[in-house]
């Protein structure tokens, strides 16, 4: 086809010219592109923190409603380990997820401890508290671990009581459409809401069966239908939330904030 | 040289999917609503013509031992152009789409038409028919979406047509139509309305 005689020199001439072009026009539309979609990110996260609290009714909404909605949420840094409010970090200026990767603000997970699969996981974490007329409604944990192909994050929002769930987001994951990917679906959001993360003596209970939440089963409250097809990744859903509100995750601010309000 | 035939033609005569079988597993995937059906449309029309555009410009630069990666190269550097587009101005529907607009890349439609039609022919025909696959391609994933949206959430484009039993209407959603295999089953019906008409494509026995 190609009217020129075929050479070596030339197929590589022609290789480095096309991938030269080619990539400067990925790098520049990527670069060009990445302000705007930092934006929507940033927009997307606010969204789902603001779904998981019920704080909008559903995800088609536009940024001044975002922006409104979001007046009545309170962002707070926490410092993990002590589980006690921090002000060495000011929230407006912290990147959490830079936070997790940066080695002088987070420490490595012990293996067994992990059953997030996260491998290291950030000093403080923000947290976000809903007023109604100066009363906490709801609180809002950001969670992130390891699904089955990517590392899910996600909000869940507790009642006061630090035990009822009032919702549950994913906002990034890599989880396989159609399968692990449900968990997005709202309908399967829905089935968290009034379940209880612990037992009484707030030691996680939480658990997603396999399939449908037999009737009458023990701990109704704390057991959540499993999605079809998506067994690894609702383990990893389980395990997150094990980790999390487990003793190496928000479970010491919990004990603290329950210890303070009957002091 | 004839621009209308090269336009027209992959829509019912020499339909991609339909006649050529191509570029199926993408069909399957994006059909349950309207409106991922239209963003991949739109994506995959933009990436055939480009990419025959630029096949086409080049070809006789193209060393044929490494003709395929060349393509390939082009074909993944607009997919990916197209992606950051998508994931900057439309951010929900991009999340909707997840993977697949990604897997544009491997669509055999567009493959196919570079090496197939870009590689013998200049660069406005092979626009052209990069833009009329890109259409024939749309039609059946167009076909495919109303019934499946329409049936399957009693809505088109969002809208709610059919009341669903579950909010107080009298319309119980068909949930086959929401899974992937309903898809085959349209793509069917579709080739089959499409060959009675023109009897020429029905294969010899």
């Amino acid at each position: 086809m190609s009217v020129k005689k075929e050479t070596p020199a030339r197929t590589i001439l022609v290789t480095l010219i096309l991938c030269v072009v080619c990539s400067v026009l990925v790098s520049f539309s990527a670069v060009y592109l990445k302000p705007i979609q930092e934006k929507n990110k940033k927009l997307d996260i606010k969204k789902n923190l603001l779904f998981a609290a019920k704080l909008i009714e559903n995800l088609d909404v536009n940024e001044k409603q975002i922006d409104q909605a979001y007046q009545k949420i309170e962002t707070k840094v926490i410092d993990i380990a002590t589980g006690l409010y921090s002000d060495q970090v000011d929230p407006s200026g912290f990147d959490q997820a830079e936070a997790a990767r940066d080695p002088e603000l987070s420490k490595f997970i012990g293996a067994d401890l992990d059953v997030a699969g996260i491998k290291k996981r950030e000093n403080f974490s923000k947290i976000y508290l809903v007023k109604k007329e100066g009363k906490t409604q709801q609180i809002i944990f950001p969670i992130y671990g390891k699904g089955l192909w990517s590392t899910m994050y996600g909000f869940l929002a507790l009642a006061p009581d630090f035990n009822t769930i009032r919702g549950i987001t994913f906002y990034s994951h890599g989880e396989t459409p159609g399968l692990g990917g449900e968990i997005e679906n709202p309908r399967w959001k829905k089935l968290w809401i009034g379940k209880k993360v612990f037992d009484d003596d707030f030691n996680v209970l939480f658990d997603i069966l396999k399939g449908k939440v037999p009737q009458g089963v023990k701990n109704i409250d704390n057991k959540i239908d499993g999605i079809s097809g998506a067994t690894l990744t609702c383990n990893g859903v389980e395990n997150t939330i094990i980790y999390w509100f487990g003793k190496d995750g928000f479970l010491k601010f919990i004990k603290n904030e329950i210890k303070n309000r009957r002091g | 040289m004839n621009f209308k035939k090269t336009i027209l033609d992959p829509l019912f005569n020499n339909n991609p999917i339909a006649l050529q079988i191509l570029g199926v597993c993408s069909a399957l995937a994006v059909t349950s609503k309207m409106e991922t059906v239209l963003v991949m449309s739109l994506a995959v029309i933009c990436v055939i013509a480009l990419s025959s555009l630029s096949v086409s410009i080049i070809r006789d630069y193209i060393p044929s031992s490494i003709r395929i990666i060349v393509q390939m190269t082009i074909i993944a550097s607009l997919v990916i152009i197209t992606d950051q587009v998508l994931k900057a101005y439309l951010f929900e529907t991009s999340k909707a789409l997840s993977v697949y607009v990604g897997l544009i890349i491997t669509n055999c439609i567009v493959m196919g038409r570079a090496e197939g039609y870009a590689m013998q022919n200049g660069p406005l025909m092979s626009f052209l028919d990069g833009i009329g696959n890109g259409i024939g391609y749309a039609i059946v994933l167009i076909f495919v979406g109303v019934f499946r949206e329409l049936f399957g959430s009693g809505s088109l484009l969002g809208f709610q047509i059919l009341p669903l039993a579950s909010e107080g209407g009298w319309y119980q959603p068909n949930g086959l139509m929401l899974l992937a295999p309903s898809a085959f089953f349209l793509i069917g019906f579709f080739i089959w309305i499409l060959r009675t008409f023109n009897k020429d494509q029905v294969e010899e026995e």
